[in-house]
């Protein structure tokens, strides 16, 4: 069943187009890893996708409910939840404060304050620290947690183990897993590939804005992903793949 | 002396007042209201009106002239600041700026150069004092001023700070494009910020018009007052701005008791002394650190426009 659907999507920031001619669908339960190297438009892809950067042309569907104008405010009540590069904490408020505004929105749902703090036991010492004192790895905990408590039925996260030390990146990986496995549609932004392909359903490879290379995860080796990351299919089968 | 502190501490209540709605903006919009004095003044000349041509007691006058400065903040912020603030950090400010040109001049232009006040409207109150033990007296009006100084500053801080709305208003104040992520209506808090702000106003107006007189071009000292206030208190803290209020009224108090013309003298010094302190001790090194924060920024541009 198809909750996301994105149609021919463009997006420019002025002059540059970061994003060109996207389509894909994404079924319910999909964990769908986003790919591609740095400037391929992986992160403004999730922020239109997430209203923050509203699109030149093309649509996107959410349950068949159009949302391609619809601001980020909004959207997050429709379901759409962004947990944005670099985290974007409100640096002066407490940890719980940041949680809090996480349910501006008011989607009903089971998430709670408590239930982050025990999907992130790091967090709890930390519940009323400015999120600007805390440990990268706290951070981000922090802040997928805001996103989780608007109860989103899709979840964009971009680059959750950017400046993490390997180690913090495991366990936020650790902690992230009950949710990968549970049904809520992701869609992962993820500068490791053998990471990304650990955890995702299917993956998707973008470069210079385009999708080179949309496949289901246990279809591919991680070597035909990295031609398509560098482009080095286009000498065999020209601009095709996909 | 005894009795020049205390009525000097009372005097900052009255600052505090005025200051209060001119720090909420700052810290929470990031905004220098140079038409906050011209906006107070318009609040008096509403319930003047109201007092001197339907007979309503200013104090039933706040019921109609708040709701009316809280729908001018809104459209203040929708139609004008928001605009301009799309054009860089200098551009609210000129704007409010020309603001007040044109608040002070369209009253000037409706009620004259005449001198009001709302003293004839509130009886007994615009003198009436409490003994205190030691011969000492303070005005009734001057207390409520206090009292009322207190409670709003305290009243906002505790929104800020318990409340899903103050929260919204203080996330979009930090990053509005983060804000818009987790379901703020940027746009919508920032109004409501706004309001919130002129409301205050028009109780500073309320205030401003009670205790003293007033005429078109009562705002500029007003505006005065209100920013040596917020800066000596460290412009955007809100209790910070009731000490600030406090430390000038103190100041122009002691500084009338050494002279008779010390009383403006005795504000203006203390505030420079403030800002110089702070520049040396605080703000210097920020500025070789980091170059100028936004509030480093926003300080010294604060002090230039509210030296005499």
């Amino acid at each position: 069943m198809t909750i996301l659907s994105v149609q021919n999507l463009d997006v420019r920031h002025g002059l540059l187009q970061a994003v060109r001619d996207v389509s894909f669908d994404l079924a319910k339960g999909d964990v769908l890893a986003l790919v591609g190297a740095n400037g391929a438009g992986k992160t403004t892809l999730l922020r239109s996708l997430a209203g923050a950067h509203l699109p030149a042309a093309g649509r996107i569907l959410l349950n068949d409910q159009e949302l391609t104008l619809v601001p980020s405010h909004r959207r997050i009540a429709m379901g759409i939840a962004l947990v944005p590069e670099g985290r974007r904490l409100f640096s002066q408020m407490t940890v719980e404060e940041n949680l809090l505004l996480g349910k501006t929105s008011g989607r009903p749902g089971d998430w709670t304050i408590d239930r982050v703090f025990s999907a992130f036991p790091n967090l709890v010492p930390r519940r009323h620290a400015k999120t600007g004192h805390l440990s990268g790895g706290e951070q981000q905990a922090t802040a997928i947690g805001r996103a989780l408590m608007s109860n989103p039925d899709i979840l964009l996260l971009d680059e959750v183990s950017l400046g993490l030390s390997p180690l913090v990146v495991d366990r936020v990986y650790a902690q992230l897993q009950s949710l990968l496995t549970s049904g809520t549609t992701i869609i992962l932004v993820e500068q490791d590939l053998g990471r990304a392909m650990g955890v995702a359903s299917r993956v998707i490879c973008m470069l210079e804005g385009r999708v080179v290379l949309d496949s289901p995860v246990k279809n591919i080796t991680r070597d035909q992903v990295t031609k398509a990351y560098f482009g080095l299919h286009r000498a065999n089968t020209g601009r095709a793949a996909s | 002396m005894i009795d020049t502190l205390i009525q000097g501490i009372l005097l900052g209540g009255y600052y505090a007042v005025i200051a209060c709605g001119l720090s909420f903006m700052f810290s929470v919009m990031r905004i220098i209201n140079l038409a906050h004095g011209s906006l107070a003044v318009a609040a008096a000349y509403g319930l003047w009106l109201l007092a001197s041509r339907f007979g309503i007691s200013p104090f039933a006058g706040l019921l109609i002239v708040l709701p009316a400065m809280a729908a001018i903040g809104w459209l203040l912020q929708r139609y004008l600041l928001e605009r301009s603030a799309r054009g860089g950090a200098l551009l609210p400010i000129l704007t409010t700026f020309g603001l007040a040109i044109v608040i002070d001049n369209l009253m000037f232009e409706q009620f004259g150069a005449d001198t009001r006040s709302l003293a004839p409207f509130i009886g007994s109150l615009s003198y009436d004092s409490w003994e205190l033990p030691g011969g000492i007296y303070v005005g009734k009006l001057a207390v409520m001023t206090m009292a009322t100084a207190i409670a709003l500053l305290g009243g906002l801080q505790l929104f800020l700070s318990r409340f899903a709305l103050g929260r919204a208003i203080r996330a979009t104040a930090e990053d509005p494009d983060t804000a818009g992520l987790v379901g703020i209506d940027a746009r919508k808090a920032n109004a409501l910020a706004a309001a919130i702000a002129m409301v205050t106003v028009g109780i500073a107006g309320a205030f401003l018009a009670m205790r003293a007189t007033f005429d078109p071009y009562s705002g500029g000292p007003q505006l005065l007052f209100a920013f040596e206030a917020a800066v000596i208190g460290g412009a955007g803290s809100l209790w910070g701005t009731l000490i600030g209020g406090i430390v000038l009224g103190l100041a122009q108090s002691l500084g009338a008791k050494v002279h008779p013309q010390g009383f403006l003298i005795g504000g203006h010094v203390v505030f420079l002394a403030v800002l110089f302190a702070r520049l040396f001790l605080v703000g210097t090194p920020i500025i070789g650190r980091i170059g100028f924060t936004k509030t480093g920024f926003a300080k010294i541009r604060a002090a230039i426009r509210s030296t005499p």
